[in-house]
This record gives C-alpha cells, structure tokens and sequence, in this order.
C-alpha cells in the first residue's frame, strides 16, 4: 500500500449554530502518520474530514492525495467519494442493519476474500459475533464492527470521526489501543476528529487545532498542548473543575481524559492566567513516581 | 351470469397485478431520486405525484380522455403509428389507474428512505459503492415494512378503482368492466344479489391486504436503526 502526502488548500461557507464561518484550511498532511484534528465542536473538524470523503464539496480550493487530484475547483474537478479509496468511520457507526456483523466486512472488500475477514473478525474479537446482526451489539462492539469494515475495504486514507465519543473511559481505552494496533499493522494515513485531550495524546502522531474554521496551531500533541517542552516524568492533562482558596493556599481541582480526579496546590502567580474549564497539564519533575498493578 | 362474474373479477386483478407491477418498475427508481435530489422543482414534482390524491377521479379520467382522444396529437400520433386507441381500452384504463394510483407507490417509498440516517448511504459511497448498487444492497432491504405497506396499498388502490375507469374504460365486459363498476352496473339494474357479491369480495380483499399491512409494521416496530 503505498502512502501519499495529502495537499489541502480549501475554502467553504459554512452555517454552524453560531451563525456563519468560513471553513479556510491550508496544510499538508504527511503520510503514514495519524493525525487528530482537535477543536471545540462546531469549530469545522467534522466537515473537513467530509470533505477529504469526498461528501462534501467545498466552495473552492485544490485537494491533492499524492499526486493525484481529488477536487480542484478551478479545473472543475470532483472525483467522487466511490473512486477516492478512503474509509470513513462515522460517528454513528453506519453499520448496514440488513446485515450481519461478518456481511458487514465482506460488503466492503473491493473483492472477495473470506480470509481476510476471517482475520479481520479475530484481529477485533469479533468471531462469535460474525452471524448477529448489529442491532443486538453493545456501543464497543459495534465501534470495532466499524472499524474492521473501514480496514477491509484497504483504504489509502482511514478516516475516523470521533471514533470514541459514545463510550465510557474503561471500553474507550481499550479501543484506542486498537485503532493505535490498526494504525502500526497497515500504516495507513489515519485522520481522526476528536476533543478528547486524552485520546489525542495517546494516539496521534501530529495534532491540527481547528479554530472556528482555521487551523491555528500544528505539530507533535506534546508541542501543541504545552508552552514549552516539558521534560516531566509524569504528565496528566485535564481540564479544571474547581478553585479553591484555603487559607493562603490555593487548591485547583483537575479532572483528567479518564475522569480522574487531581488536586494541586497552586500559588497566587500561577493562578493568574488560569479559569475554571482551561485545558491543562499537570506535571511533576522532582518525584519518581510509584507505580503499581491494579486488581 | 357465472362466466361474466369469473371475467369480471379476472379483469379486476389483471388491472390490478399490472398496474402494480408496473408501478414497482416506475416507483423503486423514480422515488429513490425523488428522496435525494437537490433540483429546484423538486416541490412542483411532490405535488404532481400527490395530486391524485386530492383530485376527483373524474378530473384526472378526463384529462385521460382528452389526452388518448384521436383529435390529439398525442392520441393521433398512437393512431397512425402503433394503431392503438387507447380510450374505451384495457390499456387506456391501464395507464390511467398507472397514474392514478402513483402516490400509494411513491410516497412510502419515498418516507421510507428519507427516514433512513444518511450516513448508511454515504458509509457506502465511502466503501466504493456505486448509487445503483448502495440503492439496492443497503436501502431497499432497510426500508421493507416501506415497500410492502406500498405494494400493498397500490394493488388496494387499484383494485377498488372506480371513477378513473369509468371515465376512460366505460363498462365494456371483458375489456374494462372491473368489480367496482360491475357493482355499480347490477345496483342500477337492481340485482343486489350479483352486487352484494362483488362488494362481499372487495371488502374481504381490502380486509386482508390493510391487515397484512398493519401486522408486518408492528413486527417491525421492535426493529431499529443502530
């Protein structure tokens, strides 16, 4: 399978629930790597991963998969989602109800290949499954339906929108080891939507930040998310909860990706530039931390 | 009197299978666009197709009739080169009761398939699937409580048509006399035990049919989709 730079230079209108924005997006999106495209909602990451499918079409731009065009509006160019050879995982699933789990698969191999299949419902734990159909799936189960129908179809470019967001931490984490599992296996470009920090640190290589329409910020999610590299040996990113003054201390409360709940004692100085509800890491350099193995 | 009532009702479900027939061939594609185009005229479209819903049979009987008339060019140009008068005609009463019944085929159809999320559709485009092959693989066989409740009320519908074939057909046994006019024929003529009959065998069909509907949409009521 061989792996193309993608060239994105798009313009388009957009109505969101806050009025009108303009989608502008101008980057290029190097091969092999899994990209998370991370922003508020509504800031435009949904769209730009349906206009890389292909379903949506923008106002004007070029959008180049290697060498090959894929939409240029000033040549009239469109090539159609059918012939762009790229999966997208919906974020509803969009597993074909009419079919079982393992019709699922083969009805996205480009030929038939029931080995495959097979490997793909084992690779998931999916084979006791192969004969349900999806109705009668758990939201894990049928995120990994999903995700080994986009794998079988041998997409050039996997494409997954908020791949993990109906599921609960523990069944979250799990799946995020698989899409990395994917990810290693094929070596597919992967672009993933998503607004979970957690998740974006764990699996992205390169992170786009999408701000109403426009990327503002690219690179590793440790060189995106923090000021300055940090050389911490324990680095937890969350979002504040809570400040509190307790005497001529401050405790500021930080709920982490996996809903962990930590407390750290913060001076006057820092709390500066902090507010209840800012992104951020927590990080200890002067401890070694203790690890242990949970029951 | 046995013969004409056995002619009778076989002229009733032929007009009936056909007209059904021909409108699964019509409807499956033409409301698979309707459900998804973007053309402006979209609106004027819904409201052509449901017009026969609204409109007395008698207004959409005679614009057939004016249509098929040999006056026209339409109905001269079948004249001269098919020599085919479809007034007064099995086939004139034919592609009346086509247009007639067209919204009982459509409008399922078409409700089925809009309340199927878009993502079905778009995960196949996605996966390589052609419109065609997506249309049959992946939203037919989601909407079938749709396509049956349409099969149903379209052979329904036309069996129990009345003022359409009247207008076009008139009551010619063996060519365009169906149940419902044949009902209408022997009241006139006051021979109730011939009309009680043909009503007994329309009520008892409409029966079934509106049954079988009801009963296969709430089977499929526990259905979802994921």
């Amino acid at each position: 399978m061989e792996n193309s730079v993608i060239f994105i230079d798009i313009e388009k209108r957009m109505l969101t629930a806050n009025g009108p924005m303009n989608l502008s997006i101008h980057t290029t999106i190097p091969a092999g790597e899994l990209v998370a495209l991370f922003g508020e909602s509504g800031a435009g990451k949904t769209t730009l991963l349906r206009i890389l499918a292909g379903l949506v079409t923008p106002d004007k731009g070029l959008i180049k998969f290697g060498s090959t065009i894929w939409f240029d509006s000033e040549k009239k160019i469109n090539i159609p989602p059918q012939l762009r050879n790229i999966s997208l995982m919906f974020q509803d699933y969009a597993l074909f109800p009419n079919m079982t789990v393992e019709q699922n698969i083969q009805f996205a191999q480009p030929e038939k290949d029931q080995s495959k299949v097979n490997e793909l419902l084992a690779l998931f734990g999916l084979t006791e499954f192969r004969k349900r159909k999806p109705t009668g799936l758990s939201g894990g189960q049928k995120q990994r339906v999903a995700l080994a129908r986009a794998l079988a179809r041998k997409p050039q470019l996997l494409l997954l929108d908020e791949p993990l967001s109906a599921l609960d931490a523990e069944m979250r984490i799990a799946l995020q080891d698989e899409i990395a599992q994917a990810h290693q296996l094929l070596g597919v470009t992967t672009i993933m939507v998503s607004h979970d920090l957690n998740e974006v640190f764990r699996l992205a290589t390169q992170v786009l930040c999408i701000e109403n329409g426009s990327i503002t910020r690219t690179g590793k999610p440790e060189e995106v998310f923090s000021d300055n590299s940090i050389s911490g040996k324990v680095q937890i990113t969350g979002q504040i909860a809570r400040i509190e003054k307790q005497d001529t201390i401050n405790v500021v409360t930080v709920i982490s990706g996996n809903n962990q709940i930590i407390k750290v004692i913060a001076f006057e100085s820092d709390l500066e530039n902090l507010k209840i509800g800012d992104r951020v890491m927590v990080f200890s350099k002067a401890f070694n931390p203790i690890i242990s193995k949970l029951r | 009197m046995d013969a004409q009532f056995a002619q009778t009702l076989w002229i009733t479900l032929k007009l009936a299978v056909s007209t059904t027939v021909i409108l699964i061939i019509i409807g499956l594609p033409f409301s698979g666009w309707l459900a998804y185009t973007r053309i402006k005229i979209k609106p004027l479209i819904e409201a052509l197709v449901s017009m026969p819903m609204v409109l007395p049979p008698s207004v959409i009987g005679y614009y057939m009739l004016v249509i098929y008339s040999p006056h026209n060019w339409f109905g001269e140009w079948l004249g001269q080169i098919f020599n085919v008068r479809l007034a007064f005609s099995f086939e004139g009463v034919l592609i009346a009761s086509v247009i007639f019944s067209l919204p009982f085929m459509i409008q399922p159809l078409q409700n089925g398939l809009r309340s199927l999320p878009d993502s079905l559709r778009e995960a196949s485009y996605t996966l390589g699937k052609s419109k065609v092959r997506t249309f049959f693989k992946v939203l037919l066989p989601n909407i079938k409580p749709s396509i049956i409740t349409a099969v149903a009320l379209t052979f329904a519908h036309s069996i129990g048509e009345f003022g359409v074939v009247l207008m076009v057909g008139g009551n010619m046994p063996g060519e365009t006399r169906v149940a419902s006019i044949a009902i209408y024929d022997e009241v006139q003529s006051l021979n109730f035990e011939a009309a009680n009959r043909y009503a007994l065998i329309l009520f008892l069909i409409s029966l079934i049919l509106l049954t079988t509907i009801y009963s296969v949409n709430k089977k499929y009521d526990t259905w979802k989709i994921v």
